[in-house]
């Protein structure tokens, strides 16, 4: 443990008092219906034979990955390697580019997601996702900001107060932010931006979050914020994290998936397994050089 | 503001430079330092660090670090400073003639009365003339003109920056920066010959079914051709390609990840706009509707051809649907060349207008410079 984690792990303890948890388990008790939203609980999600163009040029090739339902999946594997095109494959971003195609199918509890008939936005609705700069919407409120899906999607909310209360908490930011949650979401903080955005994806109470370097941008203390929001997600949301930082893959991750591109070739996934496995005792010599930080 | 104001204040003046040189020799050859050196001028005696006490806190001088500029430097700011100065120059020069030309007829009619009073009858004597009713005009046609612009810009530029594919896009950006290289002539003999007659079935419509709300109004026998309404008409399509890339272009500048984290979060294109692009781009879209409003005020050749060019009671003119009306840069069109005393009214009624233009577009890039999405965007 470093001088950082310590610091952090009594600012933590500080700020979380008996009562705060007694309030927040209060919190969770009520119910919060959405109508219109997604199929309670996680879902797993598999892409079979998965591949992704850009215009003429083939960027992933193969892919066969399942993401258990609950289970935190990390991806990881050096830039331009094709990790965030096969996440943005996985709720649909990726048609979003101009001249980008795919090929294989990804099955979100079976069903195939680019199914004729299925709908872009239904799909993005149970598949959440962070991207690796907050990207919070300036001109609205924190709450506004957090129940943006639901104005989004038309979806129609039981009890907004508590769903706005319920997201923040499970998105660590509630003791933040409870104060001040009529004021604009763009004043925050770098890491309290990305929690922000954790609760905004969390409130329509996906079966999949996805998650692109969610920490690239913030400093230790939020990551390790964000870390531990990860982990309480477990179980409740399958989160699929795209990862270039070893230790928290690491820490963080049940499952992790080596991606690794040759030189003018496509990505392609080199091994995948258990996290414990993956960072001991893997198959492939370039994997262990990779999570020993030999290169990447 | 007086010729000397602008003059004294160029860089070219003399003085100036054998100063900056003077500037630039001590920086680069620092005089050595003397005992006076050590003593900063300005330091209160409380504040040094008193003798005797050996750890005192060092003592602080403020520098400021200005840069020397380079030649090149200095020939560039010179040449960019005098293309703006002129500009100033000239706009000062234009309201000064306008001011002076219109004297005359000012210092007759008396200031007031002129802007208060709504007819112009130069066949009598004294000659009653008055810049209302032209102004009211003016005004309305404007009004009507981005009244039907704006939603027809917005949705083209929606159009253009969200919905289209790249080669579309340009294509469409082509289309409309020709619809801003037609001549306003050819859309005014366009809007006479063509567009009035089949405006008319929609005058008529709207007067027979909202003719409760006064704008729509019309008298029973009254024509319903050369209208404001049909002016306006006009004139909307020609500050529709100003207003589109002014809003274009903002739009344009929406960031991809707010808009990027809105379609994550299941909502569909439109819900992206709605919650994203609109948000960001109201600085632009009402800083280039003041644009285009600044330009349909002084729009003459179509509505000098359209509108009857006589002035009317406000009371007339806000029935836009019927025949009537007159607009300042219509009016002077029209009556240019007459004699000396009307001229100098015609240039009164200008300075109006200019005076109003200006103050149109002074406050449109305020309001686009002060928006988060038009803070680099130049109008």
């Amino acid at each position: 443990m470093t001088d950082v984690d310590v610091a952090v792990e009594s600012d933590l303890e500080e700020n979380l008092t008996e009562a705060d948890l007694e309030k927040a388990e209060k919190v969770f008790a009520k119910k919060v219906e959405i109508i219109g939203g997604p199929p309670p609980g996680p879902a797993t999600l598999e892409a079979k034979d998965a591949c992704a163009w850009f215009g003429d040029r083939l960027v992933l090739e193969g892919v066969d990955l399942v993401m258990p339902k609950g289970q935190v999946t990390a991806l990881i594997g050096p830039s331009g390697c094709g990790k965030s095109t096969f996440l943005r494959l996985l709720n649909r971003m990726h048609e979003l580019i101009p001249g980008a195609a795919l090929d294989g199918e990804i099955l979100l509890d079976g069903d195939d997601i680019y199914a004729t008939g299925t709908r872009a936005q239904q799909v993005r609705m149970r598949i959440g996702m962070v991207f690796q700069k907050p990207n919070p919407f300036p001109a609205m409120t924190i709450r506004e900001n957090v129940l943006a899906a639901l104005k989004l999607a038309r979806l129609k909310c039981s009890d907004k107060d508590t769903l706005v209360e319920q997201s923040l908490i499970r998105a660590g930011l509630w003791k933040e932010v409870r104060d001040r949650l009529d004021s604009p979401g763009g004043a925050l903080s770098g890491g309290q931006q990305q929690r922000l955005c954790i609760a905004r994806s969390l409130a329509v109470h996906p079966n999949v979050l996805l998650m692109d370097e969610p920490c690239s941008a913030l400093d230790p203390t939020s990551t390790r914020r964000v870390e531990e929001t990860i982990d309480e997600l477990r179980g409740e949301v399958t989160v699929v994290i795209v990862t270039h930082n070893m230790q928290q893959a690491q820490r963080v991750s049940d499952l992790c998936a080596f991606f690794l591109a040759a030189e003018n070739q496509p990505g392609v996934v080199v091994e995948q397994g258990p996290t414990d496995v993956m960072f001991s005792t893997p198959t492939d010599s370039r994997t262990l050089d990779y999570v020993q930080g030999r290169f990447g | 503001m007086s010729w000397c104001g602008v003059g004294c204040a160029s860089p070219v003046s003399p003085v100036h430079y054998e100063h900056l040189w003077k500037l630039a020799f001590l920086r680069r050859f620092p005089p050595p330092p003397t005992e006076l050196m050590t003593d900063v001028p300005g330091t209160l005696v409380e504040d040094r660090p008193v003798a005797g006490d050996p750890v005192g806190p060092r003592e602080r001088t403020r520098r400021v670090i200005t840069e020397v500029p380079s030649r090149a430097d200095r020939r560039f700011n010179q040449v960019t400073m005098g293309a703006g100065i002129s500009v100033l120059v000239l706009l000062t020069l234009v309201g000064t003639f306008l001011l002076i030309q219109s004297s005359d007829a000012l210092g007759e009619t008396g200031v007031w009365t002129f802007l208060t009073r709504t007819e112009w009858r130069t066949d009598v004597s004294p000659a009653r003339i008055g810049v209302l009713g032209l102004l009211a005009g003016t005004i309305l046609v404007a009004l009507v003109a981005i009244a039907i612009a704006i939603p027809l810009s917005v949705f083209s530029a929606l159009a253009i920056t969200e919905y289209s594919t790249a080669k579309r896009r340009k294509w469409l950006i082509g289309v409309v920066d020709l619809l801003a290289a037609v001549p306003s002539l050819l859309f005014g003999l366009w809007g006479f010959l063509y567009l009035s007659g089949k405006i008319v079935p929609i005058s008529l419509w709207l007067t027979q079914n909202l003719g409760w709300i006064p704008l729509f109004k019309t008298s029973e026998d009254a024509s319903l051709t050369g209208s404001i309404f049909i002016a306006g008409i006009v004139v909307a399509l020609m500050v529709l390609p100003i207003i589109t890339s002014v809003v274009r272009e903002v739009f344009s500048q929406t960031p991809p990840g707010e808009k990027e984290a809105a379609l994550a979060l299941g909502g569909t294109r439109w819900g992206m706009i709605k919650t994203v692009v609109l948000p960001f781009g109201k600085g632009g879209i009402i800083g280039g509707s003041m644009l285009g409003l600044g330009r349909a005020l002084g729009e003459t050749i179509a509505v000098a051809l359209l509108l009857p060019q006589v002035p009317q009671k406000i009371g007339d003119s806000i029935h836009i649907l019927q025949n009537g009306g007159a607009t300042v840069s219509g009016f002077i069109a029209n009556r240019a060349g007459a004699d000396a005393f009307t001229t100098s009214g015609l240039l009164a009624a200008g300075l109006v207008l200019f005076i109003i233009t200006l103050g149109t577009n002074m406050i449109a890039s305020v309001v686009v410079s002060k928006s988060r999405s038009g803070a680099g965007v130049d109008i």
